[in-house]
């Protein structure tokens, strides 16, 4: 820190410090030893990104459809002959009625997943800081009036809006399974942000009276300079935490809404799909159709809420307990 | 006290109206050519037809007529008409209301039974074994996907021992013990996902109090620990986790679609599912403004009774 510099008088020495890589090691080393907990949630969400990433080499060779690299099999395989078979050396977690490897669709599931997520995560977080930060800053009127809206949209369970908001936009959407899917991501990206807002707005309200804040106003820094600046750079370990705990919810109403019939349509793997009541008179004769893809999802928002409330006492203990 | 529930209640003004507003745009954001495709789902397609249900819909006027009679409607009991089985909506939430309510009512009482003892007893042996264990099985009834568990416990008991949960929905008036089994495992479910966060704050509300000087004096008089746990500090460390509990109400109303549609509960959820399958939007509106409405009033009355238990909060 530059400021030390001057405060201790006489030389001053730069000490070598770690590489980056080795510095992120030893960071992620202490991460695991403060909170192990926290370390099972990265590692299974690490493992989920590996899945999603390196189902097959499509990503790797640039978005054309080819062979299945961690999956064993292309997830859209059919092989009717050995259909509803229980797990087996050949199939690890069994086969669906259309003879569909269940290991294949459950690692393939991942990239849907993390793919809806995420991107409707960055909707949300984006929307969420935006909104938060200018509300609980300006004040006022303004405050109030969005305030108000916020409290109309969070009014309306986070489900029966996305069952509702989903079947809209898919009227808009038309039959393109991948416009239906954007819907489905606008729509839980809107949900998700306005309770995210709320709490951002309430980051922003604690910093906005600090000294720091003051002594920019005093200095002649613009609004927009104080939020970009001053505001923004310290309300994100809050985004980071929400984001984190954002997916996981995103990722479970995602699966939700599959089970219902009204979520990720087909061709694309989808979890909740595999779950949905169609299925249900297989998984009584065969009950590993059930147990997989209920699994994953559990894993996945299970570590990402354990990753999340680590995170948050790692990077902002005042969160405890939100 | 009067004065704060006045003000709470001038806060509610806004926000109800803004329900209504959003609610009412639903089907307003329709886009033209879907209306059509909706209408020829029920009715072949003339011309004299496609008028007869964009009226029915309450498209055929201007936007501030229609929400106009739509609160107007809400007011006086009239909630449209169902596209798909020409009812009146306002009888058949009538119908389906007392049931949900009873499933979330019996969903929060297993929620509170199971989390608040638990989360005492984790907090009076905070970071032992027991305390891990606890807090452990409470991140996992947090995670686990509702839909997941109620599909597993309709798979796996049949599979194991040829037991399925009952299908057959029978009023609790009718006779009450049949109707505690048929709900008594959706509630189970939905109540062990909610108990996972009232636990949490339990314990750490617990712990905050234990740490209060007036604890030590409690303990200092030589108090049973049985009286100065229960009476002294659970009673404090009870008023957050009332509001908790109160703010779960959107929760619940999510999971009763869930497990309503799995259970066959025939409640307002499986309502929404139905009309949302069929776009049967008339329905899907009513129903979104009725959870709405439900949430808005348990939220009021979750401020008041903080207000109540908690004197500063009404001074603030």
């Amino acid at each position: 820190m530059s400021d030390t510099a001057i405060a201790v008088p006489g030389r001053v020495e730069v000490l070598p410090g770690p590489g980056p890589w080795l510095g992120a090691l030893k960071g992620l080393w202490r991460f695991a030893r403060r909170k192990p907990l926290g370390a099972a949630g990265l590692v299974i969400i690490v493992a989920m990104v590996v899945c999603a990433v390196f189902a097959d080499n499509q990503l790797v060779t640039l978005f054309r459809r080819d062979d299945p690299l961690l999956a064993p099999y292309y997830y859209d395989d059919q092989d009717i002959a050995n259909r509803l078979r229980p797990p087996s050396p050949s199939h690890l977690f069994g086969t669906d009625r259309l003879g569909r490897d269940m290991l294949s669709q459950v690692i393939y599931g991942a990239r849907t997943s993390l793919l809806i997520g995420l991107s409707a995560v960055a909707i949300s977080m984006g929307l969420a800081t935006l909104v938060g930060t200018v509300s609980g800053y300006v004040g006022g009127r303004l405050d109030l009036l969005v305030q108000r809206l916020v409290d109309a949209w969070i009014s309306f369970p986070a489900i029966v809006i996305l069952l509702t908001g989903v079947q809209v936009a898919k009227e808009y959407a038309g039959p393109s399974p991948t416009t239906q899917s954007a819907a489905i991501v606008a729509v839980l990206g809107l949900v998700l942000a306005a309770g995210a807002s709320r709490v951002i707005r309430g980051a922003t309200l604690a910093l906005k009276n600090n000294v720091f804040v003051e002594a920019a106003r005093a200095v002649g820094a613009s609004d927009m300079r104080i939020i970009f600046r001053h505001i923004l750079p310290n309300v994100m370990p809050v985004v980071i935490v929400l984001a984190t705990l954002q997916l996981g919810a995103a990722i479970l109403a995602v699966g939700t809404i599959g089970f219902l019939g009204f979520g990720v349509p087909a061709p694309f793997p989808d979890w909740g799909r595999m779950l949905s009541t169609e299925g249900l008179l297989f998984m009584r004769a065969h009950p590993w159709l059930a147990v997989w893809p209920g699994l994953a999802i559990f894993l996945a928002v299970w570590g990402l809420n354990v990753l999340g409330d680590a995170l948050r006492d790692v990077l902002d203990p005042r969160l405890r307990g939100l | 006290m009067w004065s704060y529930i006045v003000r709470r209640v001038g806060l509610l003004v806004p926000t109800l109206a803004l329900v209504t507003v959003l609610v009412a745009l639903l089907v307003r954001l329709l886009p033209g050519d879907a209306v059509e495709i909706i209408i020829g789902q029920y009715t072949p397609l003339t011309h004299g037809d496609r008028e007869a249900v964009r009226r029915q819909l309450g498209l055929d006027k201007p936007w501030y007529e229609q929400y106009g009679e739509f609160v107007a409607g809400v007011f006086t009991g009239d909630w449209g008409t169902s596209l798909q089985s020409q009812q009146p909506i306002g009888r058949e939430l009538a119908r389906r209301l007392p049931v949900t309510f009873e499933l979330g009512l019996l969903a929060l009482l297993i929620s509170i039974v199971v989390a608040v003892p638990v989360g005492v007893i984790a907090a009076i042996r905070q970071d032992r074994w027991l305390d891990y264990l606890m807090r452990g099985t409470a991140i996992v009834f947090i995670a686990v996907p509702a839909f997941w568990l109620g599909t597993l416990v309709v798979v796996l008991p049949n599979v194991w021992w040829g037991w399925a949960p009952p299908i057959h929905y029978e009023s609790f008036f009718d006779d009450p013990l049949s109707n505690l089994y048929f709900m008594i495992i959706p509630a189970a479910i939905l109540g062990l996902g909610l108990s996972g966060s009232v636990m949490r704050l339990t314990r750490t509300q617990m712990l905050e109090v234990l740490r209060q000087d007036y604890i030590r004096t409690a303990w200092a008089k030589g108090l049973r620990e049985r009286v100065v746990i229960l009476r002294h500090a659970l009673r404090n460390a009870l008023i957050p986790v009332t509001t908790l509990i109160g703010l779960q109400v959107p929760l619940l109303v999510g999971g009763t679609v869930v497990l309503e549609t799995i259970f066959s509960v025939p409640g307002i959820g499986s309502y929404l599912v139905t009309a949302v399958n069929s776009r049967d939007y008339p329905v899907v509106q009513a129903v979104n403004l009725v959870v709405a409405l439900a949430v808005v009033l348990s939220n009021l009355l979750v401020d008041v009774l903080y207000a109540y238990l908690d004197p500063r909060i009404r001074y603030a």
